[in-house]
């Protein structure tokens, strides 16, 4: 017997790939261009997205029952309000450097279309258990695209991962410095950003015709 | 047998296999290709991509071959500079000289040679795995690129910038004739925005300054542009402006010959009058705004606008890259407006925003390359109210004519 049914298992793998939030619902894009210059910064913002949807989902699907549907919205901003203020705090307190870098971002993922999304098209219909792994799996998709992007943002326009100089140190010329190499100022641009996304979803729906809408 | 009969029969050995559009590209770019239209009726023209490509190269060379006389020209003059002597430009006597074009050759050779190697190479891979004829369009862009880039760029920095606006600004809308944005211009802003230290300032416009930064052999090689930027004035008179014998990128200095290159792109109808003229109005209008500022007196100067807003109209037309992205950008028919009406309005718009960047952002004293790419993309909307424009004064007509 798996861990999980085949269907349980699709919850939580689809979103990585072809149900991709970003990608290919094209949801959440606000967030994953303006955070992503850092890897760290963007693995944070996908840690926060992963607990606030994974709880909120579940939150949502245990009270899917008494909200009544004309002021659901009102009641899931609260949840995700609620859970925002605490990853919030949380950061402020344990990391505060990088919920400077996060800056407003952390609370906007409340206006995340992605966590609105799933409690609207998922939670509100499904059981505990599911909701918990399409809020791990949608998250998670999420943070892929972030994390894919906030790598090659960071390596190419600083030159480091995590804050380790991997391509050697700019200004004492060490490493690929040494032979003329430069960062790439553009990479830390938003605009790169947008690029950067759009290439990946280039790549994915070139590998995967079935993905390409028809128009 | 003839080496077009020879070529004709490895075509048919090629056919249908991987490596056939990279075979035909070699083929067609030396000659007609046999193959003949099969089917429906089809108009006869001489004017094809091929030649269109060839008139705007035509246009070029004389730009380049002035880019690299100065390339030189503005190497030892600076080196003179940094020893006391001051030259004074004489085309025949320390212009066209031997050292000139050897310096020069190597300098901005070097440029071309990788814009068309990169940028032909993106263009094979993307035929070959698309399956679809390689097409003429890198051509000119391969020559724009190195007359846009300071000399002293490095290589692989503009490898990196041609893939890129080879791919990002053309291959992912389908290739030549598909494209919203100049690929030329996508390049130069990619190099801007990417390596902005080697894309401005005062040590970049002149071979070898770069090198020798805080020795006493320092050479500087500011444009006339950065120097007003710095409300510093320049010691470069009329003549030497106009006809190019000053700093800049590769192929922008000399808008004698742009001039010449303009008019005889306009004479081909290869580029379009409306937008160059507009363009030139938009330019001047601007100009004449902001020296109706300074004579007015609003802005004082101690102010960082000062310098760009006191330069007359006319000057603007004939420093940095506005003359040279005014006739061999803008008129590019592919990114352009498509309506006769839309392109007074584009090469308008063109001009008025090259000044006005110019001038309001003092980090950006080129603004001419990001005004094109701006209207790059409005002019698809230009050409919408165009035409619902002409939509809406025939219905008015038709109405008349039922009521």
């Amino acid at each position: 017997m798996a861990l999980l049914s085949k269907k349980d298992t699709g919850l939580l793998l689809d979103p990585l790939a072809d149900n991709n939030p970003i990608t290919i619902q094209v949801l959440g894009i606000c967030s994953a261009l303006a955070i992503t210059a850092q890897l760290k910064a963007s693995i944070v913002m996908a840690l926060s997205v992963v607990f606030v949807l994974a709880v909120g989902n579940v939150v949502i699907s245990l009270m899917r029952n008494i909200i009544p549907s004309k002021i659901r919205i009102i009641v899931q901003l609260v949840v995700v309000a609620a859970l925002v203020i605490i990853v919030d705090q949380v950061l402020k307190a344990f990391a505060y450097e990088l919920s400077k870098t996060l800056s407003v971002f952390v609370g906007l993922i409340i206006t995340n279309c992605i966590i609105m999304g799933r409690f609207e098209a998922f939670a509100l219909g499904n059981g505990p258990y599911r909701s918990f792994l399409d809020g791990i799996g949608n998250a998670a998709g999420y943070g892929l695209i972030l994390i894919i992007v906030g790598f090659f943002r960071e390596l190419l326009g600083s030159g480091t991962l995590l804050g380790f100089k991997v391509l050697g140190d700019p200004i004492a010329k060490t490493g690929l410095y040494a032979i003329g190499y430069e960062n790439n100022g553009f990479m830390l641009l938003s605009p790169m950003a947008l690029i950067v996304v759009g290439i990946i979803i280039w790549i994915q729906r070139s590998r995967n015709s079935a993905l390409i809408e028809e128009n | 047998m003839g080496l077009k009969e020879k070529l004709h029969g490895i075509k048919e050995d090629f056919k249908g296999k991987k490596m056939a559009p990279a075979f035909n590209a070699l083929h067609t770019f030396l000659y007609t290709p046999n193959e003949t239209t099969h089917n429906g009726s089809h108009i006869r023209a001489v004017d094809d991509l091929k030649r269109t490509m060839n008139t705007v190269i035509m246009a070029l060379i004389p730009v380049l071959i002035w880019g690299i006389f100065n390339a030189g020209y503005q190497h030892y003059a600076a080196v003179d500079a940094a020893n006391g002597i001051i030259r004074e430009a004489s085309l025949f006597g320390n212009f066209f000289t031997w050292d000139n074009l050897a310096m020069g050759a190597i300098t901005v050779l070097p440029l071309v040679i990788v814009s068309y190697l990169v940028g032909l190479g993106v263009e094979f891979i993307f035929a070959v795995i698309k399956g679809h004829e390689v097409e003429e369009g890198y051509l000119v862009t391969g020559m724009l690129v190195p007359l846009i880039v300071p000399v002293d760029i490095p290589l692989w920095m503009l490898a990196v910038a041609v893939v890129f606006g080879v791919v990002i600004g053309k291959e992912v809308f389908g290739g030549t004739g598909m494209n919203i944005l100049n690929p030329a211009l996508t390049i130069r802003a990619f190099l801007f925005f990417a390596y902005p230290t080697w894309m401005s300032g005062d040590k970049v416009w002149v071979h070898g300054a770069k090198d020798v930064v805080g020795t006493p052999d320092a050479i500087s090689g500011e444009t006339i542009l950065g120097a007003y930027a710095q409300n510093s004035s320049v010691v470069y008179d009329f003549a030497d402006k106009f006809f190019g014998f000053i700093p800049g990128s590769v192929g922008e200095t000399s808008t004698f010959l742009i001039i010449l290159g303009g008019l005889f792109l306009m004479f081909t109808k290869i580029a379009s009058w409306r937008i160059i003229f507009s363009a030139i109005v938009g330019a001047a209008v601007m100009g004449l705004i902001f020296n109706g500022v300074v004579d007015q007196g609003w802005i004082s100067e101690g102010s960082k606008f000062y310098g760009l807003m006191n330069t007359p109209f006319w000057e603007h037309l004939i420093i940095g890259g506005i003359a040279f992205g005014i006739v061999y950008m803008a008129t590019d028919p592919v990114s352009g407006a498509q309506t006769n009406t839309g392109k007074y309005w584009y090469g308008f718009l063109i001009g008025f925003f090259s000044i006005m960047i110019r001038v309001f952002n003092p980090a950006y004293p080129e603004g001419v390359f990001l005004a094109i790419l701006l209207m790059n993309v409005f002019a698809p909307t230009i050409d919408h109210y165009v035409v619902q424009a002409n939509v809406k004064k025939r219905m008015k007509r038709l109405k008349l004519k039922t009521a």
